[in-house]
């Protein structure tokens, strides 16, 4: 088993005729991704890639059936395609749109409360598990089917991980990007405790970064339920107080959210903490 | 993004946050003459630059005739003030506030913020006015107050009440507390701020409440969609390669060592930094190129790094995901001969096609090392850097 997603997820795109819903939905079928068609208002009834486009979110999971779907529109629309998604029952949502303003995600975490629809991103690269199903602008290639669950805040630092995993010839159950914003859907703990309940995942990789306090959360919850090994790496060590790093939520404010301060957490929950980003395969490794 | 204080209380005063009777000025006559309309016996004059800790080093000084206004006026404008808040070079003072002075019974500390943790947007207030709310927060918490505003319900009467009365405020003065907090979160929402703070929140002898300072951090994200507050964007006060940047669509910081980093991604980008440290070297800046890498902004982002004269050696540390490493490596030979970079470039692709990457940047008789992966483009750089 996987976390999440598995071969047999129906996934519709939202955004579906633009540039990057077009790129990157091909790539999502050459990798064999059941996405079944898209969304576009105006342009229902068309056919894109060989896949239906549609009018609205309802009619597309009406029609195909469709439980998860990926979101590449630009930033002062997504909130409100996030919402359209939960309101037509998708169950899991994956926002890849960086640059939303964090009003607009505060009132959209807040409408989706109770609705059961889980949400990863957005500014994320996504979610995949490797030889059933790819739902976002990861390179599929680099992935190896396997036994590691990875979690990241960063893209590209996923990218190391999932690289380094798949050149110990561990591979990967489920790769969860869980975006750079501050904030956001899904966050560590919960896709840790998912990881912690999958058969297939043996041992789990976490990448943090400055900002915010969900990786001294994450320490917490690996103390007190993951079982599993965990190997840890926190960016940012470099980073000066009060800028931020590229990612919207990658900012040391008074004194909260530096890389010591996670570090030091995530030691004291007994958790292997690396040093170098280059250690993390060879860490994973060592500890199964 | 950030705006000057005088600005803020402009903001203020349309949300209905009383702010002292003042004017910006831009220079020591225009700031005398605004002490003369303003009118008392007393004026402060406030350099208005983006960074706190300005009262510590002459930013803030009080004036007890006009001449003084001028006298101030002309110390101040056209000099640098280095804070606490800013870096050796401090930033230039071109505008200064000239404003009225009150008589202070009390000061008090309320702010306004964006709560990642809770997701909700909270206020912060305590008695211990005109100190650091960091220091008020580590040595005596017990003097803080915080309420949480639920996007659905917004400000409830029961919160500032209840912030109000922690105050010690009684009588009409809570209701003043809570037009001033409901003005705040009116503001907050209406223009996409992350923080709004008044510190210090003055009790005059009077009784009355008025903002003695504002500032205001708007979320970069949203600026586009309020040309009123892109408009008040003082670029003058912020790093002139940041800027630059910007127009780039590059993500670039300046730091302090003497090591250029190149690097696709927020997080490798940190990442890389931190190994360079690791490794023994210091990182010369940030540089997140972004996803969709081309030639055009790795000749900017090549620009932008040797524009630094520190800079001795350049590490570009590329996870090539779906474009591919000898697209990649043409870009950066392009970039490398169009810009005529001449200190050592230690490239690290990682991805597609990564064979043919290193062999394009291989043998170019050019001053760039193709590295087989990070933990040793990382060595090479540092050991590239000391060697010069």
């Amino acid at each position: 088993m996987s976390i999440l997603i598995n071969k047999d997820t129906k996934v519709i795109c939202q955004g579906f005729t633009g540039k990057q819903g077009t790129f990157h939905s091909r790539q999502a079928l050459d990798y064999g991704t059941q996405l079944v068609g898209g969304v576009t208002p105006e342009r229902g009834g068309d056919n894109h890639l060989g896949l239906p486009v549609f009018n609205t979110v309802q009619e597309a999971v009406n029609t195909t059936g469709a439980t998860a779907s990926v979101i590449y529109v630009p930033p002062f629309y997504a909130a409100d395609a996030i919402l359209e998604a939960v309101d037509a029952g998708i169950k899991l949502i994956v926002c890849i749109t960086e640059g939303i303003p964090i009003l607009q995600m505060l009132r959209v975490k807040a409408a989706m409360a109770g609705t059961g629809a889980l949400l990863i991103g957005p500014n994320c690269p996504g979610v995949i598990t490797p030889g059933e199903c790819k739902i976002g602008i990861m390179p599929g290639k680099i992935h190896l089917p396997g036994s590691i669950g990875i979690v990241s805040r960063s893209g590209t630092l996923t990218y190391e991980s999932v690289h380094q995993t798949t050149a110990q010839g561990l591979g990967q159950s489920t790769c969860v990007g869980i975006g750079g914003d501050p904030i956001h859907g899904m966050n560590f703990v919960d896709v840790l405790s998912r990881f912690q309940a999958d058969d297939q995942t043996k041992g789990i990789v976490m990448v943090g970064e400055i900002g915010g306090g969900e990786e001294e959360d994450a320490a917490e919850y690996i103390k007190a339920h993951v079982t599993k090994p965990v190997v840890a790496y926190i960016a940012g060590q470099t980073a000066p107080a009060g800028k931020r790093m590229g990612h919207a939520g990658a900012i040391v404010t008074g004194g909260k959210g530096t890389a010591e301060g996670k570090v030091a957490a995530l030691k004291a929950a007994g958790i292997e903490v690396v040093n170098s980003p280059t250690d993390i395969g060879a860490a994973m490794k060592s500890c199964l | 993004m950030n705006i000057h204080e005088y600005q803020a209380k402009q903001l203020f005063q349309i949300y209905g946050i009383p702010v002292p009777d003042g004017k910006q000025a831009t220079t020591p006559d225009s700031a005398g003459l605004v002490a003369r309309e303003l009118g008392g016996d007393g004026w402060v004059v406030k350099a208005q630059v983006h960074a706190g800790g300005r009262g510590k080093v002459g930013g803030v000084k009080l004036a007890k005739n006009l001449a003084e206004v001028v006298e101030f006026s002309q110390d101040m404008l056209g000099k640098r003030l280095v804070t606490i808040q800013t870096d050796s070079a401090g930033l230039p003072i071109n505008s200064l506030l000239i404003e009225k002075i009150y008589p202070i019974k009390r000061e008090l500390y309320l702010s306004a913020l964006l709560d990642r943790a809770s997701e909700r947007i909270i206020f912060i207030a305590s008695a211990a006015g005109g100190m650091d709310i960091e220091t008020v927060a580590h040595e005596s918490p017990e003097q803080i107050i915080s309420v949480q505003i639920h996007p659905a319900a917004g400000l409830q009467a029961y919160q500032f009440r209840k912030v109000a009365y922690t105050l010690g405020l009684k009588g009409s003065q809570v209701k003043a507390l809570g037009k001033i907090m409901q003005g705040m979160y009116d503001l907050f929402l209406a223009k996409d701020a992350s923080q709004i703070e008044i510190n210090p929140l003055i009790e005059t002898d009077s009784g009355d409440l008025l903002a003695l300072d504002a500032k205001i951090n708007f979320d970069d994200n949203a600026v586009a969609i309020h040309p009123d507050i892109l408009a008040m964007k003082d670029s003058a006060q912020e790093d002139e390669k940041e800027n630059e940047a910007q127009q780039f669509g590059l993500n670039y910081i300046t730091l302090e060592g003497n090591i250029g980093c190149m690097v696709n991604g927020a997080g490798l980008a940190m990442a890389t930094m931190d190994l360079v440290k690791l490794k023994g070297g210091l990182p010369a800046n940030f540089l997140d190129v972004g996803g969709g890498t081309n030639v055009e902004k790795v000749c900017e982002a090549f620009k932008l790094i040797l524009s630094d004269s520190s800079v001795k050696a350049v590490l570009v540390n590329i996870f090539g995901g779906i474009v591919k490493c000898d697209v990649i490596a043409e870009g950066i030979l392009a970039a490398i001969e169009q810009v005529h970079v001449t200190v050592p470039v230690v490239v690290r692709l990682e991805g597609t096609n990564v064979e043919q990457g290193r062999a394009l940047l291989s043998n170019t008789g050019l001053n760039i090392y193709a590295a087989d992966d990070l933990a040793h483009a990382a060595e090479q750089v540092v050991a590239l850097a000391e060697a010069v």
